[in-house]
């Protein structure tokens, strides 16, 4: 078997072969090396690139295989890594120049959880610095592009994950979705991306950005390998007091059940969103009519709330922001501004110029927000404004899914845009995420489902929403739609020198 | 107290580490004096991905403290963000309680001079972790402005902490003493803390202000940090009140601020820094759960509650017979009551019951000396509990007088032969002499040898006769190289002296 022959196929094949002996691990990690290193000088959708540690993980799987031990349900697959998650192996930046060359001294559970079911640490992908970004423009070493269009974007914050998996880079990748970080890249670049129900992945040894927002999640090509990624990756931990104790319901193994007589509700607010292209329009039609000839119901519903959702999100996140990225001091790791000529350089004024050189524009724009939100005399006006907001549409969510089984809506109002059209636009770029962040500030589980191209050959996605712990149920939905629109289109990339 | 016509009133933040094996969110060794940097994890050091997870046993101390001061337990309390930079707290929040603790509205009930005591309101207990340690070298006299460099030792970082916070109920600086003796004894007694100030286990800041005697509405007050004994912070705390009552009376008005307390100098100075006018934005932490102690759970503390210092203070003077001061001192002192029950219960169990009351007098005053001056704790004395017990029988069958007794204690408190009183006896050949007939022997021998005062006794007037006396029977305690049973010489002597003729 050619090499690019193994870059290329799902991760369920990858799985197979390599548990059947058809193939080393060794070769497949190989031969996915071999693509990035051909095809992603244009993507550059790597901050750091395994190399020998991900051949010696592989090597270790092939050994445990000729021992005669039993494979891990990865065993042998290369899986792509926001830098967000702690690797004990590897840098982890965040995409934050604060953080550059910082090597933690532990794995988050996330990744080793991935090393215990056998799968491959390929790289760490490029986001948004500290994931705060919907375009990746925000990293703090270099924009990642678009697979499909490299003038545009692949979304964010998870853009590298998205992108590399949409590059057949790695079949699998992780990301982490704090107001749609996951699902927004996935539908720009045309691949599967979930977010899990808060609680049900553990968020040790991520990189916090918005705690209470903050959830980690996978990136496939296809609704199959999504649901195997996520079965290795979810899970009860005791490092993570949030996480959520009971055992996850089996997904993977219902996938294919069907939807006859699921009970679907197109969310008005979101289909009709302001700015929605109506292309991504047409697709959430077309989802509506795959959902009904597969034997579900479809009706409008109405979610009022939601349209303060994007508002509230803005307050939320940033108020948390502002206190998780305080310990960026210059003291303990990471960045130390270098003293200024001149006199008067002590602690505080250390801390200070090792902030203002290691964080970028959009960061030091949410600490200063939310710096304000927390502050005394506007707490309750923003923070607990906003809180009493996320409450209304909890409220609204759980009405709705006393008749409905899952959501339907867009993933993202557009396709892919241009790099550099929104950077000067903050307001602009956070209306990427409208149609996602209801999602995180109830606490559910959502899903992106590839729904075809644009006239311009972009990819667009349409979004499944189920409440808490539903991911059994959303799965099987998404597998549904992925069935009726047999997305098959792959980019196609140049071989630029890196 | 009133200093001219003012009136004096005080609260008081009692910061106890907890007595946990881990700290507050992580399974670092809550433990002190280590090599710097070495109870550190990913947790206490505030990596970025690290995440608390809350330490159930601080929760439970947290109860066991609600139990004993008459608190409010909250059904759910939760975690807040207290915000701000400062190099040893390693994530620039601090994870403590704030406006939903797990105690609150409680009582500590304070023994007052004469006898009666007071009830001082309880306003808070709640949890929260420690920060790091920091040293600044060089250059500014040991803080951080002018510091050559700073060095943090975060192996504090994350001990976990109980701040409990008095109402304004105290009136005099005695009062806030005799208040924190108090709520030590408490502590101690709950075992949920060493309780040892000197090491900063327990760590007090005051609210001080002034009211004229008879108002109302409360004075200004400034707060003060920095006493680490209890006798510093009756010391800062009568200085504060004098100044106060100085810039009142010149007619001045009290700067809300944090003033320091210098041991040394004998007074408080105010730090006068930017650094004080924070604003924490405190927001709910959302890294933990809220705390929610079952009613199960809260009745199996409530049955586990030991005894407390007033109900053992109560049951002492009753049982043994003792003096409310000595009663006091006994429960008062980390440790002491521990050490005069386990005396008494040594007694018991080798079969020589003691009078509590003749263990209380040894402990309450010679050993109590030796406390105070050698700073030892009654637990790591060289002279057991057992010893003492061993010591109060050697006196009470004779084989000790009360003066030899005194020698052998010091001989044990110094660790001579192993601290143990009876071998310290037979070493130094000790053991008293009650044998009548060797007495006998060394009366008639004395006397022989003496026949001209022997007649001066027998003639002389009561005064001469009284000197005489003590002359023989200092030679006969020579004769028996001080071992003589003073009783039975007495006796024998008076029988063999002549009477007055």
């Amino acid at each position: 078997m050619t090499p690019d022959g193994l870059a290329g196929r799902t991760a369920v094949e990858l799985a197979e072969l390599v548990r059947g002996g058809d193939v080393s691990a060794v070769e497949v990690t190989d031969a996915h090396l071999a693509r990035i290193e051909a095809l992603d000088g244009e993507v550059r959708s790597f901050l750091c690139l395994a190399g020998d540690t991900a051949r010696a993980a592989a090597a270790e799987v092939d050994s445990a295989r000729a021992r005669g031990d039993e494979l891990g349900p990865l065993a042998g697959v290369p899986v792509a890594v926001k830098d967000m998650f702690c690797t004990h192996d590897l840098p982890t930046t965040a995409g934050s120049r604060i953080l550059e060359g910082w090597r933690p001294p532990y794995d988050s559970t996330v990744v080793a959880r991935l090393r215990a079911a056998g799968a491959v640490v390929i790289g760490k992908t490029n986001l948004d610095e500290f994931a705060m970004g919907s375009s990746n423009e925000n990293s703090g070493f270099f924009p990642t592009a678009n697979p499909w269009d490299t003038t545009r974007v692949p979304g964010g914050s998870s853009g590298g994950s998205a992108a590399a998996v949409a590059a057949r880079f790695a079949p699998l990748a992780v990301g982490t979705d704090t107001g749609g970080s996951i699902r927004q890249p996935a539908a720009l670049c045309g691949v599967v991306g979930m977010r899990p129900t808060y609680g049900r992945v553990s968020r040790y040894g991520i990189v916090a950005y918005a705690s209470s927002l903050d959830q980690a999640g996978p990136f496939a090509t296809n609704v199959a390998d999504t649901a195997l990624l996520l079965e290795a990756m979810w899970g009860y931990d005791p490092m993570d007091s949030t996480s959520i104790p009971s055992e996850p319901e089996p997904a993977l193994a219902r996938l294919e059940d069907g939807v006859a007589g699921l009970r679907v509700g197109l969310v008005e607010e979101l289909a009709d969103v302001e700015g929605i292209q109506p292309e991504v329009r047409a697709a959430v039609d077309s989802a509506r009519n795959l959902f009904e000839k597969a034997g579900a119901t479809v009706e409008v519903v109405s979610l009022p709330s939601v349209e303060y959702g994007l508002s509230a999100y803005y307050i939320i996140a940033p108020a948390e922001a502002s206190s998780n990225l305080a310990r960026y001091d210059g003291v303990r790791y990471g960045l130390r501004a270098e003293a200024p000529p001149g006199e008067g350089y002590d602690v505080a004024a250390m801390n200070a110029l090792t902030r203002e050189q290691g964080f970028g524009a959009e960061v030091k724009r949410r600490i200063m927000l939310g710096t304000y939100a927390l502050s005394a005399g506007y707490y309750d006006a923003y923070y607990g404004q906003a809180q009493r907001v996320r409450t209304l549409i909890i409220r609204d969510f759980t009405r709705a899914y006393e008749r409905f089984d899952v959501l339907l809506a867009p993933t993202s109002p557009t396709t892919a845009f241009e790099l550099g059209s929104k950077t000067s636009d903050p307001l602009a770029m956070y209306l990427s995420d409208v149609c996602t962040i209801p999602t995180n500030l109830t606490g559910a589980t959502a899903i992106s489902v590839p729904a075809g191209l644009d006239t311009a050959g972009l990819p667009i996605g349409v979004q499944v929403l189920a409440p808490a712990l539903g991911e059994a149920v959303l799965l099987r939905a998404a597998r549904a739609l992925e069935a009726g629109f047999a997305f098959t289109a792959r980019p196609k990339l140049k071989e630029v020198a890196a | 107290m009133s200093t001219n016509g003012w009136e004096t009133v005080i609260g008081l933040e009692v910061h106890c580490e907890l007595a946990t094996e881990t700290k507050l969110f992580c399974g670092c060794p809550n433990d002190f004096g280590a090599e710097p940097n070495t109870y550190v994890c990913p947790v206490c050091l505030g990596l970025p991905g690290s995440l608390p997870v809350l330490n159930e046993r601080a929760v439970e101390f947290a109860l066991r403290v609600g139990e004993a001061l008459h608190c409010d337990v909250a059904e759910e309390s939760i975690f807040h963000r207290k915000n701000y930079f400062y190099p040893d707290m390693p994530k620039n929040y601090q994870i403590s309680q704030y406006d939903e603790p797990v105690c609150g509205n409680g009582w500590l009930a304070v023994p007052g001079p004469d006898g009666t005591g007071r009830r001082i309101g309880i306003e808070r207990a709640h949890l929260e972790e420690d920060t790091g340690k920091t040293s600044h070298v060089g250059g500014g006299g040991g803080r951080i402005h002018g510091a050559d460099h700073s060095l943090v030792d975060y192996n504090r970082a994350g001990i976990p902490l109980l701040e409990i916070v008095s109402k304004p109920d105290l009136r005099s600086p005695e009062e806030a003493r005799a208040y924190v003796a108090e709520l030590r004894g408490v502590l101690e007694a709950i075992g949920v803390s060493d309780v040892k100030m000197e090491e900063g286990s327990l760590r007090v800041d005051a609210n001080i202000s002034l009211r004229p005697a008879g108002a109302e509405k409360l004075g200004t007050r400034s707060e003060i940090k920095n006493m680490n004994s209890l006798r510093s912070l009756g010391r800062a705390l009568e200085y504060e009140a004098e100044r106060q009552a100085e810039v009142l009376e010149s007619g001045g008005a009290v700067i809300q601020e944090t003033r320091h307390w210098d041991e040394e100098a004998g007074r408080t100075y105010s730090l006068r820094s930017k650094e004080e006018s924070h604003d924490y934005r405190y927001f709910p932490e959302p890294d933990l759960v809220p705390v929610k102690p079952s009613a199960e759970w809260r009745d199996q503390v409530r049955a586990a509650m030991p005894e407390l210092p007033a109900a053992r203070k109560a049951r002492l003077m009753d049982a043994w017979g003792i003096a409310d001061v000595d009663a006091g001192v006994l429960v008062g002192t980390p440790g002491l009551a521990d050490y005069a029950e386990a005396a008494v219960d040594a007694a018991e169990a080798a079969g020589a019951p003691a009078s509590g009351r003749d263990v209380a007098n040894w402990v309450t005053g010679d050993l109590m000396a030796h406390l105070k001056e050698s700073g030892a704790a009654p637990s790591s004395l060289a002279l057991s509990p057992a010893g003492l017990a061993e010591l109060v029988k050697l006196v009470g069958d004779g084989t000790l007088s009360r003066s030899l007794a005194k020698e052998v204690l010091a001989a044990a408190l110094a660790g001579e032969s192993n601290g143990s009183p009876a071998a310290i006896v037979a070493d130094r050949g000790l053991a008293q002499v009650s044998d009548e007939g060797a007495l006998a022997a060394a009366v008639h021998a004395v006397l022989d040898a003496h026949p001209a005062e022997v007649d001066r006794y027998r003639t002389g007037e009561d005064k001469d006769r009284k000197k005489l006396r003590g002359f023989f029977m200092g030679k006969v305690m020579a004769e028996m190289k001080g071992r003589g049973n003073p009783q039975v010489l007495n006796r024998l002597l008076d029988d063999a002296l002549p009477t007055n003729s």
